[in-house]
């Protein structure tokens, strides 16, 4: 990506300006049946529109909470067996074989099953995004185990420290930015798999069961400006957790730079 | 020799797990977990029971598979072109990227599935929407992928196109593109993979043929072991497709990593 | 064939180098040479269009050069950037040829001839990572050859190599070169092998470089790397490269400066 800075950034704006405009202009001129198909300007409004609209609102809510219960699962559940998974190498050799054979499996495909076995839908949307969710933390925590500076691991356990203690000192503090990496892939993969459940699977709310709502009425503007927050939450969350990591880690990035 | 019996031994998990899953689903006899020798039978029944002659696989596999796959893989190449298209142009054309970085960024990060129903309001339900779907869910890590790449190249190899004067054809078919594959490869993978799953979803949501109907099918005709079957037929799928990926991409790219092993 | 008038660079508001003027006639071999960092680099650059020197102008028989000029080929140092590890030696060589219009068989044939002009006719489907770092420089100097430029510029070639191979590329290159009359501007380091290898040395002061020392080298009979560098004229020619790249004033003992 290119680095942001003044100018780049202000050719973002011009870049993301025109193309609104010509859009726009093709609309009006009547490039497609904008019965069917609403203006940018249509579709813009309605996405601003639909964050005072109390019935998007709840829906919102809805998908936003079991997003962040989907996030928190998967960090419970990944960060420890990545931890166990990283410092123990007899144990990933082991379940190596097992996570590689579960892994392509598409989540969403577990919808049909999951919709079957939970009579709460919340519960069956969380099982499916942190089935998503779960890889990349995994993965991205026993990376950074591995990359532990092994000596300092040493140093605490000459002092006699136990595994508990040398996985709290210094593993998980040295894998931490690995796994804030992990987290954010997962908080990213989490938002498609609630809203794809909900499309998928219905139920009285959130985002998805509102798109499919709009959907029977035919309403694009709806349908296409809640994509579109939903975009836009995705971005904002991610730039969130980058902003963080950088703050968080700047060590570690000095450290990764002076390795290279 | 010795090596194989270890590759085989590294795997001792996966029957260990097979057998404990069969006895506990026996004992617990829960409807909605069968037991896996269940699944492998019905597995068996639907798709493999087939003639010698269609390679063991049963006329439902073939009709069930055909479409969705015939939809993955020409979504997948769709996005691979395209994408490695875009890429060349955002790495080459100086500006191009910061101007489009913005709409690209959004782009990016608008959940594929939820254009599934955007889609079938204006296309109706059909193959050009699954294919708008995947072409657009999975066109991204090419894209950046591509983009990255061919950015990289190494000024080294440029500047002796330029001493040699090189066409810009040259350029970009003997180096540019050779010197980013690698990373490309790295993104196609990756497409490889999520156009299983938007082709799952696409399915899912509304089509009226398929595996993700197939799936669909078999949980309103309460077949759990169908279900099951399914599920595993996905996850066999995505391993087939990385193995044979990963084939190719040696074959390919074998310079490549033979090259870094010599450094 | 090749003149440099007043040709300076400046990087940022670093001076790399200052008003070099060189005349440099058809089939000679010129080396020249200076310390570490007084801009050999950065005037090879200029001279094959790499970069755009910020003053003064390179003339190619005549006419100034604007961008890459054609019949000139360069040998870089780092060979490892320079080949393109996803291509076989032959595929290499014969790939700066499609220029030249030649059709498939012709282009392998004449890459096929250049490589076994630096003996590696055994190497042709080699590719780079599977050479040493000398072959790898062989097949540079033959991607040379095949394209027959009239001037091929060489920067360090054989900075990266062992001695051994150092002494065997030398004599390769003054071999062939001789062979096809082109006209060779080396640029070294090494004042040995800049008077071992050229007609003429031209010798660059420290940064900002600028030419403080052109002189002919006359040794009898083929160069050879014993005898050669036993001769008395040898010895006081590299004494005197020597005390012109550390700046001290030359001795005028007997050699001819121009
Ligand atoms: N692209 C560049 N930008 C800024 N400074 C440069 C660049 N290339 C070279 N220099 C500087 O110019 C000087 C001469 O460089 P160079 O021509 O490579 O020297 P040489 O080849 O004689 O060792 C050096 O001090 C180097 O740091
Ligand atoms: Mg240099």
């Amino acid at each position: 990506m290119p680095k942001v800075n003044g100018a780049s950034l202000l050719r973002g704006l011009i870049g993301t300006a025109g193309l609104l405009v010509v859009l726009e202009a093709a609309g009006r001129l009547g490039a497609w049946d904008t019965e069917r198909l609403p203006l940018v300007s249509t579709v813009l409004l309605r996405a601003g529109e639909l964050l005072t609209d109390p019935e998007f609102l709840v829906s919102a809510r809805s998908s936003l909470t079991t997003w962040a219960l989907a996030l928190l699962v998967t960090i419970a559940i990944a960060v420890p067996a990545g931890l166990l998974l990283g410092m123990v190498k007899p144990a990933e050799v082991a379940v190596r074989p097992l996570i590689e054979f579960l892994r392509p499996i598409p989540s969403v495909a577990l919808i049909p099953l999951v919709i079957l076995l939970y009579s709460e839908t919340t519960h069956m949307r969380i099982t499916v995004a942190v089935y998503a969710a779960l890889w990349p933390v995994l993965i991205n925590t026993i990376y950074g185990v591995r990359d532990v500076d092994p000596l300092a691991k040493e140093t605490l356990r000459s002092f006699g420290f136990g595994p508990g203690s040398v996985a709290y000192r210094v593993v998980l503090p040295g894998a931490a930015p690995f796994i804030a990496t992990g987290i954010r892939l997962a908080a990213s993969v989490a938002i498609v798999l609630v809203v794809t459940s909900e499309l998928i699977a219905g139920g009285i709310e959130g985002i998805g069961v509102y798109i499919t709502i709009a959907q029977s009425g035919n309403r694009l503007d709806l349908m296409i400006g809640a994509t579109i927050l939903v975009g836009l939450f995705g971005i904002l969350v991610n730039a969130l957790l980058v902003a963080g990591e950088n703050r968080l880690f700047r060590w570690h990035r000095a450290r990764a730079g002076a390795a290279t | 020799m010795r090596r194989a019996t270890s590759g085989v031994l590294r795997f001792w998990i996966v029957p260990v797990t097979l057998v404990l899953w069969e006895l506990l689903t026996r004992m617990t006899e829960s409807p909605f977990f069968p037991p896996p020798s269940r699944i492998v039978g019905q597995f068996y029944d639907m798709w493999l029971s087939g003639p010698v002659s269609q390679l063991l696989l049963t006329d439902s596999a073939l009709d069930t598979f055909g479409p969705s796959l015939g939809r993955l893989l020409a979504g997948w190449t769709i996005a691979g072109v395209l994408g490695i298209a875009l890429g060349v142009a955002l790495g080459r054309i100086r500006g191009l990227a910061e101007y489009t970085d913005p709409v690209l960024q959004f782009l990016r990060a608008l959940p594929p599935p939820l254009l599934v129903p955007i889609f079938f309001v204006l296309f109706k339900i059909g193959t050009p929407t699954q294919l708008a779907v995947i072409v657009f869910g999975v066109i991204w890590p090419v894209l950046v992928n591509t983009t990255d790449g061919v950015r990289a190249v190494d000024k080294g190899f440029l500047e002796t196109a330029r001493v040699f004067q090189f066409s810009r054809y040259d350029i970009l078919r003997r180096v540019i593109l050779p010197s980013a594959m690698p990373k490309i490869f790295a993104g196609l993978r990756l497409s490889l993979s999520l156009a299983l799953i938007l082709m799952v979803v696409s399915e899912l949501v509304g089509s009226n043929s398929g595996i993700g109907y197939s799936l669909l099918y078999a949980q309103q005709s309460y077949d759990y072991a169908g279900v099951w079957a399914h599920i595993v037929l996905l996850g066999v799928l995505g391993l087939l497709f990385n193995a044979l990926f990963l084939v190719a991409e040696g074959r390919v790219l074998s310079w490549h990593a033979n090259a870094r092993r010599n450094v | 064939m090749l003149e440099l008038v007043d040709l300076s660079h400046t990087y940022g508001s670093y001076r790399a180098i200052d008003r070099v003027n060189l005349k440099v006639a058809q089939g000679e071999v010129v080396c020249i040479v200076g310390p570490s960092g007084c801009g050999k680099s950065t005037l090879l650059r200029s001279i094959a269009g790499l970069i755009k020197p910020t003053g003064g102008t390179v003339l190619l028989d005549g006419k100034p050069v604007d961008g890459s000029p054609e019949n000139l080929a360069v040998v870089f140092q780092d060979y490892s950037r320079s080949l393109y590890p996803w291509m076989s030696a032959l595929a290499n060589v014969g790939l700066p040829l499609r220029r030249r219009g030649l059709d498939r068989k012709r282009r392998d044939a004449a890459a096929m001839a250049a490589l076994e002009q630096v003996g590696l006719a055994g190497a042709a489907a080699k590719f780079p990572w599977e050479m040493s770092g000398g072959m790898q420089q062989r097949v540079s100097i033959a991607r040379a050859l095949a394209y027959q430029p009239k001037l091929l510029l060489m920067d360090e070639p054989f900075g990266s190599v062992d001695a051994q191979t150092r002494e065997e590329l030398e004599d390769l290159t003054l071999r062939v070169c001789a062979h096809h009359g082109m006209t060779i501007l080396l640029i070294t380091h090494d004042v040995d092998e800049s008077v071992y290898v050229g007609d003429r040395v031209v010798v660059l002061s420290k940064a900002p470089g600028t030419v403080v020392g052109d002189l002919t080298v006359q040794l009898p009979g083929p160069r050879d790397q014993i005898h050669t560098r036993e001769l008395d004229a040898f010895v006081r020619l590299r004494a005197e490269v020597g005390r012109l790249v550390r700046g001290m004033t030359p001795h005028r003992n007997g050699v001819e400066t121009r």
